[in-house]
């Protein structure tokens, strides 16, 4: 039966029909996290974001442990990491996040394993704290590593195993060893989230500043919030090395003990994924005085963009004209491959639920290749990552983010040292240079554009089914669900395969990519011939 | 080197398990339940948990993994997750409409104590489960046992459906046990040939290996349904293919509905298959036709074409009692030395069987319940072998140790196939069989010398 030819639908009758099938209250809580976006007399329109999952309502969210293990602290490459609690959690997370590593000269490397307390059902009923101090001690014994960190898991919590206390004891007795402990128990907060924030604030209380010893180099920075999955910091690397740009740390992609330990000296920070990692950012402010900004290396023209940004700051003639070089010289390869996919991209469109600031960032790369996001949403960010920064005074702070400790963090004493002169600072703003913000993804989003917080399984389906996308991005969970519907799906949390796409080189990676996707051959044989013409029409005969 | 820090050094741990070779018990239980048809599996505890389960089977099979979860926070932890799970049911069978729910337990809801049956009752008595539609359940701390028992308990909990009526319907029970999709649908197939109605259960094949057609089902045409499940009670016989997977659940329908049971290894490799093939031929009373004769004999004739690539070589060999077992014991009648065999999960019974089935192997055999790939990697530093089977993770070790590998387990999260072509019985241990001699004959092409690189080998 041929159906009628059907009205684009309307951003509200796409919304009403997401929310149709709910029960009420269910309805009334998601109506608040779906938002069309129009703007209100200049003010970017609000959005309920960070709140609670619902309960058998099939989330795309994971953990507190998978924020703060998972994506802060796995792609560090030389400190052991020791999942406490029953197997699966250590397990789940070992290598599945496609962080890539390089040993380095110093060949330390502990990615590639996996190491748990397997607690077992006596340790839940008399405490785990022995196992885990035998465990510490045992991964010291075998590998002798710089330091040593713990993660509590769901169990661990609810037991009230003292976990930093027995990583204290244990760094006491070994000496050169730094152990340290995350209470990021899966069920604190309301998704990954929380799981950054602990990590960084023990990032920042354990190991951030500890190595006074100075570091070379000009122009230095840290570059936050990137994780180097599918090889994405290699490429900035190299990217930031051609400038004459000094990297100190990256928190945390192949990064080192010492790269975080040393990252006090930077004169910036350049933050990628702000929602993981705006708090590393503000208390190495205050703290040491070092400046942040957010940048984004996804996308050749956002990648020029974040480059210029840098040099600005350090405002030396020299870099300002290498970064320059640089980009000519990176350009003509990009262009060349855009060109290429231009008259097969351009005019697609694509849906991006991503963790936090990918579902921002990735939207400049389909940009470039002429691709309208239509539908973007975040897994876990909270408002500021939606609305702007400036909206963080009015946030309203509920029970599950009061469980998230805020540390006071104040000036160092000997060694906060303002990068900037107050001068230098108004200068810059006056050339509308912005320090220690970010916009957000709503402003930057077409008008009747959906952006859906902590989108789920069901909304997705009738997203795809309402607007037929060329292309969705989202996770693994989500990947053949979206798939089976005919369209084709990009993983961008820890990508399928694939990567760089940051960058330059990742650019034209992603390019490539996407063009492979929206033109594969594929999308075309759902349906054998029969079933497209299933009337038996054709004439009998071979004439 | 990517293991570099493994030392050849052994040490004996107590406390660090390093490079798991199992996981928990959710995730066997959440494979359990899809394997219902038109069943929505549900994680009874923090999100976090039911995220990592439908990943990890996402990758491994490439498929949609739908389930649920009852998102504990702080609160449901301190007070109790009874208001999340009701919450839940009722939003699930409002939202998805399954047939059935099937909750499992995980480390949190376990710890709190959280009580399922009574939480079921309360969601009976506010309504919250339409009529006909159904919620089972099932305990699995992760802090007991692995993902083999979880599987098995689930399991258990179907079996628990049944519904004596008193009348034997002449079906046989099959209980697969955790073998792929295309395992299930392998064990159809033969018990079609054999003329035997059977109830298998669980059954994911159709459900995790279904078809692109531009139509996204979240219950798809496969899987045992409820109604089977309740007739299982009244079937003649059951059998139950591994201990660890599925001897629970056939012991209860033997217990409380006097369903008989035989608990057989897993139909892996040629003796285990033809015990399989035997037993199904006496509890159905049938004779074993041609067709199946005719298989056995194309893989016994492989077997020998090809022995000598075989004769004597060290295989190490890591993944789940039940599959290790029967691999054990297909690989010492190919006449290959299994020398270093490893599960993650626990249980004495596994160690005596290996040692029982490689009582003639003339070299030392390491045998090690409840341990990790850690050791199994400095085991094989100490005494090398000629091919390592096992799941994604040892790609790792053969890497770093240059040894020719086989993907067999669970999960393998780099290739593709393991849901498609069974290795189960006869036709699946041909195809075990081709891919061990393929990874050991292009070792052989890749070493040899120019001289004795051969066409004919
Ligand atoms: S918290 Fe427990 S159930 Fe959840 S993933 Fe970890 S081990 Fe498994
Ligand atoms: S996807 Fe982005 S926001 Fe999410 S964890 Fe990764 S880097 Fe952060």
């Amino acid at each position: 039966m041929a159906t009628p030819m059907s009205q684009p639908a309307s951003p509200a009758d796409v919304k009403a029909e997401l929310l149709k099938r709910y029960p009420a209250k269910v309805a009334r809580k998601r109506a608040k996290q779906i938002l069309i976006n129009e703007a209100q007399e200049n003010e970017t329109p609000e959005i309920l974001a960070n709140v609670r999952t619902i309960p058998g309502i099939i989330t795309m969210r994971g953990c507190t442990y998978a924020g703060c293990k998972g994506v802060v602290l796995g792609p560090s490459r030389d400190i052991v990491n020791i999942t406490h609690g029953p197997i699966g959690c250590g397990f789940y997370s070992w290598l599945t996040r496609r962080n890539q590593t390089d040993a380095g000269p110093d060949g330390e490397n502990y990615m590639t394993y996996c190491f748990s307390t397997d607690m077992q059902d006596s340790d839940i009923i008399f405490g785990g704290e022995k196992k885990l101090a035998a465990a510490i001690q045992e991964a010291y014994d075998l590998f002798h590593p710089k330091a040593i960190a713990v993660f509590a898991t769901c169990p661990v919590g609810l037991i009230g195993d003292d976990i930093h206390t027995v990583a204290k004891r244990m760094k006491e007795k070994f000496g050169d060893c730094n152990v340290f402990a995350f209470s990021c128990e899966g069920y604190k907060g309301v998704s990954q989230s929380a799981g950054h924030h602990i990590a960084n604030n023990q990032l920042f209380r354990h190991i951030v500043g500890v190595n006074d010893a100075p570091k070379e180099g000009r122009f230095k920075i840290n570059l936050l919030g990137e994780y180097n999955i599918g090889g994405d910091g290699f490429e900035i690397d190299r990217i930031l090395k051609k400038c004459g740009i000094t990297c100190l740390a990256t928190f945390s992609g192949n990064s080192t003990y010492d790269q975080f330990a040393s990252s006090h000296q930077a004169d910036l920070n350049a933050v990628m994924c702000h929602r993981s990692i705006n708090y590393v950012a503000d208390m190495l402010e205050t703290r040491f005085g070092i400046p942040w900004i957010k940048v984004n290396f996804i996308g050749a023209q956002a990648t020029a963009k974040s480059l210029r940004k840098i040099a600005q700051y350090f405002g030396d003639q020299e870099l300002l004209a290498r970064v320059e070089a640089v980009i000519a010289e990176e350009m003509p390869a990009v262009e060349k491959v855009q060109a290429e996919v231009l008259p097969r991209t351009s005019g697609k469109t694509a849906m991006l639920f991503v963790g936090g600031s990918r579902a921002h960032h990735y939207q400049e790369l389909f940009a470039e290749m002429g691709m309208k996001t239509i539908s973007a949403g975040y897994e876990f960010a909270h408002r500021d990552d939606y609305e702007g920064r400036q909206v963080l005074p009015h946030l309203e702070v509920d029970a599950d983010s009061r469980n998230i400790e805020e540390i006071e963090v104040t000036a160092d004493p000997g060694r906060f040292q303002p990068r900037k002169k107050p001068e230098e600072v108004q200068a810059l703003e006056a050339a509308g240079y912005r320090f220690k913000h970010y916009d957000g993804m709503i402003p930057e989003m077409d008008r009747g554009t959906l952006v859906v917080d902590d989108l789920n399984q069901y909304e997705a389906e009738k997203l795809v089914q309402i607007l037929k996308p060329d292309i969705f991005c989202a996770g693994i969970k989500e990947k053949y669900s979206i798939q089976k519907l005919g369209v084709p799906m990009k993983q961008l949390h820890s990508y399928d395969s694939g990567g760089p796409y940051a960058g330059f080189a990742g650019a034209i990676n992603f390019y490539r990519e996407i063009d492979r996707l929206v033109n594969s051959k594929v999308w075309g044989y759902m349906q054998a011939p029969w079933q497209k013409n299933p009337q038996l029409s054709a004439t009998f005969g071979w004439e | 080197m990517l293991l570099r820090h493994t030392p050849k050094e052994m040490t004996e741990r107590q406390a660090l398990t390093i490079n798991p070779a199992k996981t928990c018990q959710p995730i066997g239980a959440m494979y359990a339940a899809l394997g219902i048809h038109g069943c929505l599996p549900h994680s009874h505890g923090s999100q976090g948990c039911c995220a990592y389960h439908r990943s990890t089977l996402t990758r491994h099979y490439k498929e949609p993994i739908a389930a649920a979860t009852s998102s504990f926070t702080e609160g449901a932890s301190v007070f109790g997750g009874q208001a999340n799970l009701l919450q839940a049911i009722h939003n699930i069978f409002t939202v998805y409409e399954p047939e059935v729910i099937a909750v499992h337990t995980t480390c949190l809801s376990e710890t709190i104590g959280d009580d399922l049956k009574q939480i079921k009752r309360k969601a009976e008595e506010e309504g919250k489960i339409p009529k006909g539609k159904h919620v089972i359940g099932a305990n699995t701390p992760s802090y007991v046992g692995s993902h083999v028992s979880g599987f098995a308990s689930m399991t258990k909990a179907m079996a628990m459906c049944a519904q004596r009526t008193g009348k034997k319907n002449g079906r046989v029970n099959i209980i697969p046990g955790w073998v792929e999709p295309a395992d299930m649908e392998e064990l159809k197939r033969l018990t079609d040939l054999m003329g035997v109605k059977t109830i298998l259960f669980p059954d994911t094949s159709g459900v995790l290996n279904g078809p692109l057609s531009g139509e996204y089902q979240m219950f798809p045409q496969g899987g045992v349904t409820m109604a089977e499940l309740m007739a299982c009670g009244d079937s003649t016989g059951t059998l139950a293919l591994g201990e660890w997977c599925s001897a629970d659940a056939a012991r209860w329908l033997d217990a409380n509905c006097k369903v008989p049971c035989k608990v057989l290894e897993m139909p892996f490799g040629l003796a285990a298959t033809d015990r399989f093939i035997d037993a199904l031929r006496t509890v159905a009373g049938v004779a074993v036709p041609e067709a199946i004769i005719h298989e056995r004999g194309q893989l016994v004739d492989l077997i020998s074409d090809m022995h000598q690539y075989l004769f004597h070589k060290k295989v190490a060999l890591v993944g789940d009692p039940d599959q290790l077992i029967a691999m054990t014991e297909f690989l010492v009648s190919l006449d290959l030395w299994p020398v270093h065999v490893v599960t993650g999960t626990p249980g004495a019974k596994f160690e005596a069987r290996i040692r029982e089935l490689t009582r003639e192997v003339p070299c030392p055999v390491n045998v090690r319940a409840g341990g990790d790939m850690f050791l199994l990697h400095q085991w094989i530093k100490n005494e090398p072998v000629d091919l390592l089977v096992g799941n994604t993770y040892c790609k790792y070790i053969a890497r770093d140790e240059d040894i020719p590998y086989l993907r067999w387990g669970f999960p393998i999260l780099d290739r593709q196939g393991h849901q498609y072509f069974p290795t189960v019985a006869y036709k699946g241990a041909l195809r075990l069989l081709e891919k061990i001699l393929g990874v050991l004959m292009d070792r052989q092409d890749r070493d040899a010398p120019e001289q004795s690189f051969e066409l004919v080998m």
